[in-house]
């Protein structure tokens, strides 16, 4: 089970050796620590390995992961897990903007709170959020599921296209082109298996309320042009 | 003796034109912008209003065909271990797979790889068929990042952070419902058939500070081997490339507003960005002041036709060019062949610029199973091979008889210019004076 230090190693080092990691490697294991913020952590990750990063980080942290699953145990600055196509990553702490943005695939956890933009053009990814979100979020977002615990904040959902919102506590707003769904039986299965896979197991699914696009913006018509801006 | 009023011929408002009034019918029956595809259309201060000086006895001429003039280039050696070396300084810019045809995407890699240059995605992702026949493929990334993936990342021999281009620096993008087949919609994620909307601005950065952080992401993910470009367009250009510079960019790419669009509202291609000619010295100046002219490469594109207009660039300080519409028309775009095709569609041959509509008749701009089998690839890649190589030629023509052994040794006192605009933009003296206009009073 490597340790790297990255306080002594430095980020170049840590990036070359997960990339390096081949197929059928042993060192599943992986733990990093004294991130101290430091951006690109654990980028470009492409293998079935568990990584823990002990402390907080920076930009972009998992950007870009394939097939590993990453756990801050801390917060997140900007565009965590941004463009993920597999595995999974869980944020113990806050997430900070952008996270989760264009995400194509696997599962976000954060066990905080996600400011601004969380799952901007997101294509496919999961998200599952403990607490409140801050404004835009899913701004056209175009596939995958965005579960918060909490509150949203404003513009929720603004120009989605086929993106599941589902929120439990209040919504300041909706964006463009987002309104409220019925929660059917589908829905709360999804919402079911979501929070399992978080280990989020004091929330019901039923206590949601499903959010997506009316789907007025997807030819363009004079009609609407308000909507435009 | 009785006298008539004579009556005065009629006579039309250059302010209201003909091109004017009908846009305004257009927009009082439709409720809707006009929205095509290209670059600037107007007439705009440009490479023919520059000619090249020649040796003479300040000057020693090389001999054509016999002493030789080399075109190549090297592009992106400021940071990344894998830089690119070109045998030509022409390389293809961005079109994506969804605005084109896979044919046209193939015969863009075909004719750039046997002219040994190189070719790039757009947004969309990055085709089979394009990477197939590209030996040397740029991989755009852009707002929308659509079908970007890291897998495609790690294929690119070159990465381009597209920040804007010259037909709409500013604005996003757009692909009209008729061209979001199956394939297209898989490739995007969208549903079939909607109007796609791209961004305007990345998704997960703001400003050039970001930017610094992101491309750091990128080297990481990439282990530093690959080429980072940043493109912009042309609107602020001097500051645009100084922040590119600052921001870690291995290469420059500035758009002017000549540049071609997949499809765009009108009144934004003709009304927002500057003229590729007055791009040029601005961005060579910013190099410049920070020590990096050479070291962080320039790549210059909106308008270029011919191997003149490729001198001229680098006669001002650029390391290539990048062509669009070129290339397309060298594919076959807008050929008369056509001609009843384009009468029927309400247009013309070399007017033709409804590209998002996905009906080109020559096969280029669409999606029409039908439509996409009048594009031979091979042939098609063979005479952008061609086209490149003629302005390759040309442009060695004239540097020879400029004295130079490469083409990069132009340099803007090998030219004057014929306007006083040209002149100021291109910072070269009118031609029989030694006057700059804004440089020396």
């Amino acid at each position: 089970m490597p340790t790297i230090d990255l306080a002594e190693s430095g980020l170049r080092s840590l990036n070359k050796q997960l990339h390096d990691v081949g197929e059928g490697s042993n060192e599943t294991h992986w733990d990093i620590i004294n991130p101290r913020g430091a951006h690109a952590v654990a980028v470009g990750v492409n293998a079935a390995i568990a990584i823990t990063i002990h402390g907080s980080t920076g930009y972009y942290c998992a950007g870009m992961n394939r097939e590993a699953r990453i756990v801050v145990q801390g917060s997140v600055g900007p565009g965590a897990a941004e463009n993920m196509m597999s595995g999974s990553v869980t944020v113990m702490g806050d997430a900070s903007q952008y996270a989760g943005a264009t995400g194509q695939g696997g599962l976000l956890v954060i066990q905080g709170n996600a400011s601004s933009r969380c799952g901007i053009s997101m294509k496919g990814i999961d998200i599952v959020v403990r607490g409140n979100i801050g404004h835009m979020a899913a701004f056209m977002g175009q596939a995958g599921h965005l579960v918060v615990c909490g509150d949203a904040g404003d513009a929720l959902g603004d120009s989605v296209y086929e993106a599941k919102l589902f929120v439990r506590g209040s919504v300041k707003s909706l964006g463009a082109d987002c309104i409220e769904k019925p929660l059917r039986a589908e829905h709360l299965a999804v919402l079911e298996k979501l929070l399992g896979q978080a280990g989020i197991t004091d929330v019901k699914p039923s206590e949601f309320k499903r959010y997506g696009s009316a789907r007025k913006l997807y030819n363009f018509s004079v009609d609407h042009a308000d909507a435009y801006g | 003796m009785s006298y008539t009023n004579p009556p005065t011929v009629p006579r039309k408002s250059a302010t209201f034109d003909d091109y004017t009034l009908s846009e305004i019918r257009r927009a009082a029956t439709t409720g809707i912008y006009d929205i095509r595809g290209g670059g600037a259309k107007r007439r705009l201060p440009h490479f023919d209003d520059l000619l090249f000086l020649g040796a003479s006895m300040s000057r020693y001429p090389l001999e054509g065909y016999r002493e030789r003039c080399d075109t190549d280039v090297v592009l992106g050696n400021r940071f990344a271990q894998k830089p690119l070396h070109l045998k030509i300084p022409i390389t293809i810019a961005g079109m994506s797979f969804g605005s084109l045809s896979a044919h046209a995407k193939e015969a863009l890699g075909r004719g750039a790889t046997a002219a040994g240059t190189s070719t790039t995605t757009g947004d969309g992702g990055m085709s089979t068929e394009e990477r197939g026949q590209s030996q040397t493929l740029v991989y755009q990334y852009l707002p929308s990042r659509y079908g970007m993936n890291p897998a495609d990342l790690l294929k690119a021999d070159a990465i381009e952070i597209v920040v804007g281009q010259g037909a709409k620096p500013g604005g996003g993008g757009m692909l009209m419902g008729q061209k979001i087949t199956d394939r297209v919609a898989a490739m995007r994620m969208l549903p079939k058939g909607i109007d796609q909307r791209s961004a305007c601005r990345h998704p997960d950065w703001t400003g050039p500070d970001d930017l610094e952080i992101k491309i750091l992401e990128l080297r990481e993910i990439t282990d530093w081997q690959t080429p980072i470009y940043i493109k912009v367009g042309g609107a602020r250009p001097y500051y645009d490339v100084a922040l590119a510079v600052k921001a870690g960019a291995d290469v420059v790419v500035v758009d002017g507003m000549q540049g071609g669009t997949a499809a765009t509202q009108e009144v934004f291609i003709e009304n927002v960005g500057m003229p590729t000619l007055a791009c040029i010295r601005p961005a060579v100046q910013a190099l410049q002041d920070l020590g990096m002219h050479r070291k962080v490469q320039l790549i210059v594109s909106g308008g270029i036709r011919n191997g003149a207009d490729v001198a001229k660039a680098l006669a001002l300080g650029a390391d290539a060019v990048s062509i669009g519409t070129a290339a397309l028309v060298a594919l076959g775009d807008n050929d008369p062949a056509y001609e009843s095709d384009y009468n029927a569609l309400g247009t013309t041959a070399g007017a033709y610029d409804d590209w998002h509509e996905g009906r080109d008749p020559a096969g280029i701009t669409t999606q029409d199973p039908e439509l996409m089998k009048r594009l031979d690839p091979v042939l098609a890649g063979r005479r952008l091979a061609n086209y490149l190589k003629v302005m390759t030629l040309e442009a060695q023509t004239i540097a020879r008889a400029c004295g130079k052994s490469h083409v990069h040794n132009l340099e803007p006192e090998d030219l004057c210019a014929l306007t006083v605009e040209a002149a100021a933009m291109a910072r070269v003296p009118l031609a029989g004076t030694n006057w700059i206009p804004g440089q020396n009073f």
